[in-house]
């Protein structure tokens, strides 16, 4: 009787404003912190949000910030992140953040304010067609023009956000809509018609992928951040399997942290910057096994020269990424950590004895001995390396998360920040977005008040939305900004020397701020280190200051990031920094 | 090269495919705009309203491309939120397709008289006539219309006004 009681409760509609609506909905999603700037269009929702209880607004200085804050949260929690922004300008501003999310499967929900009703297509004030525009940048969105449909299609984009491959999704909300009377309905109320993502792996492909791995000699788990959106659990499976199994284990960009990166299976980051072990292994592989990965061009390099003698298994909830780029022999379309689980029952129930791969090993073992992350260090100059390598050190051991910006300073955190746990690395993978980072700190520490939360970042990156030093400033949000500052759009720099003939076309960054001052101007502790010796202790000062700290680490400022697969090169064609060669084909040239 | 294509061997197939969608706005701009964003190919495209009550409605494409890509669009077109369904009619054999053109003849004399000929040939009908001029409607598999229109090229043909196909499976179930 009382579960009757309670669906009634649920689904029965109440009156209120279309504003009080949206904050009642955020309540009923469990919604407890929003990222947002105000504006003409969403007065309304303002309003009601100024007398509401249990949501606290973050109030960002730029709307993408708002969206990378609120991935930064999502990433960090595996909970929706949730922004709110006026029309116009607004929504605009919001939507690098949003094909961020798309390319990343990031589940976050961003309302928006729209001019009234009446005015839509007139060229209003601050109009724009948000749909429109955020169309191909999200997994759905919606115009809401009845505000009967406004509680129904906010609980739908949780839904769809959160569900299947999370993705970024719109409602677009006219002003009119937010003052008028209507019905408020409750989550429990939205049943989609179309949209029934599958989860539950095929029995039979789990059958044959189980077969395939116990038969394999050069076996090796690819992972990727599918793993990661499958929630904790599908990272404990994965390291279960492993244990089963003995395969080795490499993963992608955004799959770092899904598997412990002090375990002996662990073969680093694949792709254009991977290890010289991970790439190897994926070129003579006799079975790959793909997990919540796609395939990406950075990973693949060459379709052609990919993998040429490998079975290929690919698990992927999203159907249209098998096959996609590279043709598989099997397909399992399932929630990874549903289809892991499968796989593990399976191999236990069939008594599979661990497949006799110890050649596989030694082979791996020799790769490894070619170390391909070593560099040159240096007495005098702070090599990027030993900075990344020194942070690691000094922060492992704490609750630490760690954002980044875009560019070398990525990939040396990616190559030597070694992970153990999930939802601890965030950073921009599909998209690429430079200034991710420091917003993404700001969502993550709103997540989590107590950790330690870095900002690996790059001096270029890092002034595309350095204005939300401010944001972190007015909620206490400890953030620390550690900036490897090499005066260079580092990537751009790189490729220029390796693929341009050194003809360094404006990526060397004149007039830069000085940014213990800029700090200071902010409210902020600023910090500069210059030499390998007083690096430690900047770090440990850095690490003890309860307030936001800019930390300006002067590295050297032409070190290059390697190992590195060129463009249009092969997995076993990397090129290493005591290489003089640097094998690009004109062909490759051409490649991004 | 890291982003080349295999186009397997420069096979392009040409296929019709069926999307049942949730007749909601901007649903015809999330289908076109996938064709266009991803580079897929819209040779022609019929849309309307199948089902009031239930507000489904019905887009009917034809694209064309190497079978991987084809088997791309159809997964891709699947993944959208409001669709109902996706059918390959040109994969599954089983369907009939008709497109409704009109086709409009300029001339007199016995280019006039060979062009009635040929209309009656082709089923095509009349539905506006003046002296020195023919509207003509005809249905019919595409490429009947294709043969059709080039034989009323030489005859004087000025416009051409084509719905794009439509398709349906044989048999007694729906698609």
């Amino acid at each position: 009787m009382s579960e009757t009681k309670t669906k009634t409760a649920e689904t029965m509609a109440e009156t209120m404003t279309g504003a009080q609506m949206v904050i009642r909905a955020l309540k009923d999603q469990g919604v407890t912190h929003i990222f947002g700037y105000p504006g003409g269009a969403v007065l309304p929702i303002y309003d009601a949000l100024f007398e509401a209880e249990g949501i606290e607004h973050i109030l960002v200085r730029h709307e993408q910030g708002a969206a990378h804050a609120a991935e930064g949260y999502a990433r960090s929690t595996g909970k929706p992140g949730v922004l709110l922004v006026t029309s116009g300008p607004g929504a605009t501003n919001a939507v690098t953040g949003l094909t961020d999310a798309l390319m990343d499967s990031i589940p976050i929900v961003m309302l928006s304010g729209q001019v009234p009703t009446h005015l839509i297509g007139t060229d209003a004030f601050q109009e724009c067609d948000t749909v429109g525009i955020t169309r191909p940048c999200t997994k759905n969105n919606w115009l809401v023009k009845d505000v009967n449909a406004l509680s129904r299609t906010i609980h739908e984009a949780f839904e769809i956000a959160t569900t299947g491959r999370p993705g970024p999704v719109v409602v677009d909300i006219p002003k009119d809509i937010q003052f008028q009377n209507g019905n408020y309905v409750g989550p429990k109320a939205v049943h989609h018609r179309t949209y029934k993502p599958k989860t539950e792996p095929d029995a039979d492909a789990i059958a044959r992928a189980v077969e395939m791995m116990a038969g394999a000699r050069r076996p090796i788990f690819y992972t990727g951040g599918g793993i990661i959106n499958a929630g904790p659990q599908a990272s404990k499976l994965l390291r279960e399997l492993v244990d089963l199994t003995g395969f080795p284990v490499t993963s992608t960009l955004m799959g770092l942290g899904a598997f412990p990166a002090s375990r002996p299976e662990w073969l680093g980051m694949l792709g254009m910057h991977g290890t010289w072990e991970a790439n190897h292994a994926m070129h003579d592989c006799d079975l790959m096994i793909c997990l919540g990965a796609r395939f990406d061009d950075r990973v693949t390099g060459r379709i052609a020269a990919f993998s040429p003698g490998s079975k290929k298994i690919h698990l992927d909830i999203d159907p249209s990424q098998i096959n996609k780029v590279v043709q598989v022999d099997l397909g399992i379309v399932a929630d990874a950590g549903k289809a892991i689980a499968a796989m593990i029952e399976l191999w236990k129930t069939r008594k599979t004895p661990a497949p006799e791969i110890k050649d596989w090993w030694a082979q791996i073992q020799q790769w490894r001995g070619r170390k391909s992350l070593a560099y040159k260090g240096s007495d005098t100059l702070i090599k990027p390396q030993y900075a990344i390598d020194r942070l690691y050190a000094l922060t492992k051991d704490r609750k630490t998360f760690i954002t980044t910006e875009v560019g070398q300073h990525q990939m040396w955190a990616a190559q030597r920040y070694h992970f153990e746990e999930p939802n601890r690395w965030m950073t921009s993978g599909g998209l690429g977005t430079m200034g991710y980072g420091l917003p993404a700190a700001v969502g993550v520490q709103v997540a989590h008040p107590d950790a330690l939360v870095i900002d690996i970042a790059g001096e270029a990156s890092v002034q595309m939305t350095m204005q939300e030093m401010s944001c972190a400033m007015q909620y206490d949000l400890p953030i620390k900004i550690f900036i490897l500052n090499n005066e260079y759009m580092g990537m751009v720099r790189q490729w220029q020397e390796l693929l341009h003939g050194g003809r360094y076309s404006h990526s060397y960054s004149e007039a830069l701020p000085d940014f213990v001052k800029m700090a200071e101007a902010f409210g902020c502790l600023g910090l500069r280190a210059q030499t390998p010796a007083e690096l430690d202790g900047k770090i440990l000062e850095m690490i003890d200051t309860k307030r936001p700290v800019l930390f300006d680490c002067r590295v050297d400022p032409v070190e290059n990031l390697y190992p590195m697969i060129p463009s249009g090169a092969a997995h076993n064609e990397m090129i290493m920094g005591d290489l003089g060669e640097t094998g690009v084909s004109d062909a490759g040239k051409m490649m991004v | 090269m890291l982003y080349e294509k295999d186009t397997g061997d420069g096979v392009r197939e040409s296929h019709t495919i069926t999307v049942l969608v949730d007749n909601e706005a901007g649903v015809l701009a999330r289908v076109v705009g996938l064709f266009s964003g991803r580079g897929y190919n819209i040779e022609s495209l019929t849309v309307a309203e199948v089902n009031p009550a239930e507000h489904t409605s019905r887009i009917t494409v034809v694209t064309s491309g190497p079978p991987h890509v084809i088997e791309q669009i159809e997964a891709q077109l699947a993944r959208l939120i409001p669709v109902h369904k996706v059918t390959n009619w040109t994969s599954t054999k089983g369907g009939i397709e008709r497109e409704m053109a009109l086709i409009k003849v300029a001339g007199v004399g016995d280019k006039r008289m060979e062009a009635l000929r040929m209309a009656d040939a082709f089923r095509a009908r009349a539905v506006d006539t003046t002296h020195n001029s023919f509207v003509f409607e005809i249905t019919g598999a595409p490429a009947k219309i294709d043969s059709f229109v080039e034989l009323m090229r030489p005859l004087g043909l000025v416009d051409v006004s084509r719905t794009g196909v439509a398709a349906m499976s044989r048999g007694p179930d729906a698609m």
